[in-house]
């Protein structure tokens, strides 16, 4: 990439007062590409299309920060020769965490095979919700552009998604324009989930919006109920997962007529016991309508680079994530190598935590040995062995990720936020030292 | 420092050599003709050795998202199969869907050292060459698929200018990186969105308007008139359909002489005679192909044994998910771009449609006369995995092995294909031909393919062994920009490949309409879109190479 991606507009040719147009944002895994940010002397601001996850990643103050060995500032250079033997005399370390982008996981992988490390991502449990329905019966999805311009349905699965992809019902959603109509027809947005924010969908694009307030370890009763009703089957009973029957009669009719329905879910989002299995009735009900007529799901979430780093692993390794190469050969186990899992039973000894973009991806509170590369001010319980402070990709340097869909990726510029190092170069080093 | 191959005995079809023993001299990565004061730094004595240029796989899903899909879809493809690090290489997996690093491996340990990505969707080209720069030891490039975007329907249904069309081929060409234009199930992918499950060469969609021979025709008249040598690498309408063959012959019959590539053909020439309703079209198939030489095919051949197919082709595909096995597969509606498709299969000698898929594939190997017209492709993975390629060699090669091959198939399959009265053999030099000269011709690649003096010096040298599958399958050296990169078939030295591109010529202009188009409709800025060419040299991890286009004309 270039020290400075296609929208750099230089005013001032010192480098300090740049304005930067198609700008991507890193901090959640919709990757909006449309923000227009300046930066001065006082940091970065976001003057158009930033949400509140985008001020707040982009504005944060990271200047200051040093490495350190034990709470003690010391040099880059100290500080990875320090991580280069902990990880050296370690028997399973794990390289956690992984908030990172295309580059920074490609020298994550490189690491880990040298080092005999395990791969997990904070966010993999969630992640994993959906990697068990694809790897045990497959899905038909969709993508953010095609939902956009051709869905009349979108039904809402338990996922707040306002708070977590504040944009995704502006850009998505509300949007008034389409590829295939001069004056589109309106949409209905269903929400089958207890207090989800509707508020993100209005506008003239927007018919019905309906509330249907189910808990969401209810969810796969409905939706199985639902499959059951399409397929004809009489389900008798006033309610069906605390809902009233009629109201998901209604809901069935809906899928029925629509020209191309939409479920939208984010793994995170579906956090109880065996909710891959709720996704699954989600998953196998889009299928039986395709048998008919057109329908897709899509999933969101992703964020703190989680689709990127799930995406260099399987194309490196074969494998999404929860790989160990102990032996020098990738082994996947989604059990056995869930690093929460290993680090409760304290089956590692070190962890090597990796947190690029914001504060709030802190490591798991373990006495188990650290290394911590990450964004400052990073939110961090003890102080660990190591810490080496890197840079956000799309705001100290430049970098590539994969968005939620799994199908586009965006190029992420240098907004020359600070001079930070990117994890690449920090683990190539710590590879070399190794 | 001038690197000598002595005496070995050379099949060069570009420039008409035929198995004559002769030296080859590398100075500085490329084939030279020394100067008499150079003195012979290194020497490899090469007799009773065979010597060709590296292989060049035209057709092989090596990387992109479907790819990528694939190997989530099936961690039990790679188990069993999964590579170690060693000093010298990375750790990965290997069998129907190889990891990138392994993948690029296992090419160059078979002699290969090209290989490109027929499917990139505009949409998904930043993760293609992603992948594709993460395979090592191989050339690549890729085929950005067209025909089932929005943008480009509606130019056809707007009767838009014939000139704008072909600025967006250009631009697109450009923007994805791409070297050359696939075309898969021609409209139909779109028409799925639509909910249309079927859309034949003359059918209508119905939202655009327009037909598959629409597309096909403006696509390959625009390459022609852009001066793209590759022609439009189509996947025809009617992918795996008993019947398909006429779909296939119509489109044959309707090029009107414009230059054409038909891929995976094998898939696309099912007939419908017999009990089964299902029979080979491929004498009739190739007999169209000898007659019209404005058409290049390449085969698809089908092997038996686990794989997983991944292709553009979502309305086909969401009909073989039927067959999916085991029971569990992916198909995406993709940005109104394009779509996928990802579907495992097992395909088994005993059961009648794939060994008649087989056997089909093998038909019109030996049944297409012109070698430079016909390329060796599994379709990778989708008609099996790439390590096949040396067992289909020794399969054309050697008519007394195929015959016992043909022993261990469903013996009814035999009866609805011509395969067992075809007595042909194909010559060494015809290998060459199918290998690496002909897909290098086809694709524009002025220095690959060939062992000429000014060549890139990517050369195999093979053990004259008469079991042509061991000869193929381990190369006893491998020179990759004339470093030796592999010996007896293990690697020894790792490099990277450069990415080839063609820059047809387009007027800028074009840009503001897609701005627009783009803002309006897309969930991604057009200047995000465009890949850049520091996102492929990566501070040096990669190299582009610009092939020659004809000029543009109008």
């Amino acid at each position: 990439m270039g020290a400075q991606g296609p929208g750099a507009r230089d005013s001032d040719g010192n480098g300090a007062g740049n304005t930067y147009e198609n700008v991507t944002c890193p901090f959640c895994g919709i990757l909006c590409d449309d923000l227009e940010i300046s930066s001065s002397r006082s940091g970065l601001k976001v003057k158009k299309n930033g949400c509140g996850k985008a001020i707040a990643g982009f504005e944060r103050d990271v200047s200051g920060a040093k490495p350190q060995i034990g709470g003690k500032d010391v040099s880059l250079a100290e500080a990875v020769t320090a991580a280069a033997g902990l990880l050296g005399k370690a028997r399973l370390p794990i390289l956690g965490g992984l908030g990172t982008d295309v580059d920074g996981m490609r020298a994550v992988m490189a690491l880990a095979e040298k080092s005999g490390a395990v791969i997990d991502h904070a966010l993999s449990d969630a992640q994993y919700r959906n990697f068990r329905v694809l790897q045990s019966g497959g899905w038909v999805m969709t993508t953010l552009t095609e939902a956009r311009n051709r869905a009349d349905l979108f039904i809402i699965i338990g996922t707040d998604v306002h708070k977590m992809h504040p944009h995704f019902f502006k850009r998505v959603v509300n949007v008034e324009t389409s590829m295939f109509w001069d004056n589109p027809p309106k949409r209905t947005v269903v929400f089958l989930g207890e207090g989800l924010d509707t508020s993100g969908v209005t506008g003239s694009r927007i018919g019905e919006v309906i509330s249907l307030p189910a808990k969401n370890e209810r969810l796969g009763e409905i939706v199985t109920a639902m499959r059951a009703m399409s397929k004809g089957v009489a389900i008798t009973g006033d309610t069906i997962g605390g809902l009233p029957r009629a109201a998901i009669e209604d809901l069935v009719e809906r899928c029925k007529k629509a020209t191309y329905g939409v479920m939208v879910w984010a793994p995170p989002a579906l956090s109880f016991p065996n909710a891959d299995l709720t996704i699954q009735a989600v998953s196998e009900y889009v299928k039986e309508i395709n048998l008919h007529a057109r329908f897709a799901g899509l999933a969101l979430g992703g964020n703190e680079g989680a689709v990127s780093t799930a995406a260099v692993a399987a194309w490196q390794s074969g494998f999404p994530l929860r790989v160990s190469f102990a032996s020098g050969k990738p082994d996947y186990d989604i059990e056995r190598y869930s690093m929460l899992r290993m680090i409760a039973a304290k089956e590692s000894d070190l962890l090597v935590w990796i947190a690029s973009f914001t504060p709030d991806l802190a490591p798991p509170d373990t006495d188990i040995p650290m290394v911590v590369l990450g964004t400052p001010g990073l939110r961090l319980a003890s102080k660990p062995e190591v810490f080496i402070p890197i840079g956000t990709p799309g705001a100290d340097h430049a970098g590539i990720m994969v968005r939620v869909d799994n199908v586009v990726s965006l190029p992420l510029q240098n907004l020359g936020r600070s001079s930070l190092p990117g994890l690449g170069s920090v683990l190539a080093q710590i590879e070399s030292a190794l | 420092m001038l690197i000598k191959l002595t005496g070995g005995k050379v099949y060069d079809p570009i420039n008409g050599v035929d198995g004559e023993i002769r030296d080859i001299f590398i100075k500085d990565g490329r084939i030279v003709t020394p100067d008499p004061s150079d003195k012979v730094g290194q020497e490899y004595p090469l007799h009773g050795r065979v010597v060709m240029a590296g292989g060049i796989d035209p057709h092989s899903h090596i990387g992109g998202g479907k790819v990528t899909i694939a190997r989530m879809l099936m961690p039990e493809d790679h188990m069993g199969h999964e590579v170690a690090r060693t000093d010298l290489t990375r750790a990965g997996c290997g069998h129907a869907i190889p990891s990138t690093l392994t993948a690029g491996y296992r090419y160059a340990e078979m002699g290969y050292t090209a290989a490109f990505e027929p499917a990139m969707l505009p949409a998904n080209a930043r993760q293609a060459h992603m992948e594709l720069a993460d395979t090592p030891l191989i050339d690549k490039g890729a085929f950005v698929m067209l025909g089932s975007d929005d943008f480009f329907l509606r130019q056809l249904t707007g009767k838009q200018d014939f000139s704008a069309i072909k600025d967006y081929i250009a631009w697109t060409m450009h923007a994805a990186q791409a070297i050359a234009v696939k075309v898969v199930n021609p409209g139909g992918i779109s028409a799925f969105k639509f909910n249309q499950r079927a859309l034949d060469l003359d059918e209508k969609h119905v939202f655009y308007g327009v037909t598959p021979r629409d597309i096909i025709l403006n696509l390959a008249r625009g390459l022609k008139e852009l001066g793209v040598t590759h022609p439009l690498h189509i996947h025809g309408c009617n992918l795996g359909v008993p019947g398909g063959v006429e779909t296939t012959l119509a489109t044959i019959r309707g090029s009107e002489n414009l230059p054409i590539h038909l891929t995976h053909i094998q898939f696309h020439s099912y007939d419908t005679e017999g009990d089964m309703k299902f029979s080979s079209g491929a004498a009739r198939v190739a007999d169209l192909v000898n007659k019209h030489k404005n058409v290049s095919i390449d085969v698809g051949q089908v092997m038996f044994g686990q794989t997983c197919t991944a292709s553009g082709d979502s309305m086909r595909q969401f009909v073989n998910t039927r067959s999916a096995d085991p029971k569990k597969w992916v198909v995406m509606d993709i940005e109104c771009d394009a779509g996928c498709g990802v579907v495992p299969f097992k395909y088994r000698d005993k059961s009648f449609v794939n060994a008649l898929q087989w056997a089909i594939g093998l038909e019109l190997f030996l049944l297409v006369d012109d070698p430079w017209r016909i390329f060796l492709t599994t379709d990778h993975p989708n008609g099996g995995p790439f390590y096949w390629y040396p067992h289909m060699i020794r399969l054309l090669m050697d008519k007394s092995f195929r015959k016992d091959m043909m022993q261990k198939i469903n013996q009814d399959a035999l009866k609805y294909s011509s395969l067992p009265s075809l007595e042909r053999e194909y010559t060494m030099y015809e290998v060459a031909i199918m290998t690496r000269a002909g897909p290098a011709r086809s694709l524009g690649l002025k220095d690959r393919g060939h062992l000429g003096a000014g060549a890139c010096a990517d050369i195999t040298v093979y053990d004259d062994n008469p079991n042509y599958e061991a000869m193929f399958e381990k190369p006893e050296l491998v020179f990759k920009n004339g470093e030796l990169i592999v010996k007896n078939g293990k690697i020894v030295k790792v490099v990277n490949g450069a990415t080839h591109v063609a820059r047809p010529t387009y007027d800028p202009a074009i840009e503001k309409q897609l701005r627009s188009y783009f803002e309006d409709f897309h969930t991604m800025r057009m200047e995000n879109f465009r890949l850049s060419d520091d996102e492929i040299v990566n501070g040096g991890r990669g190299s582009i190479i610009v092939q020659p286009t004809g000029a543009r004309t109008a």
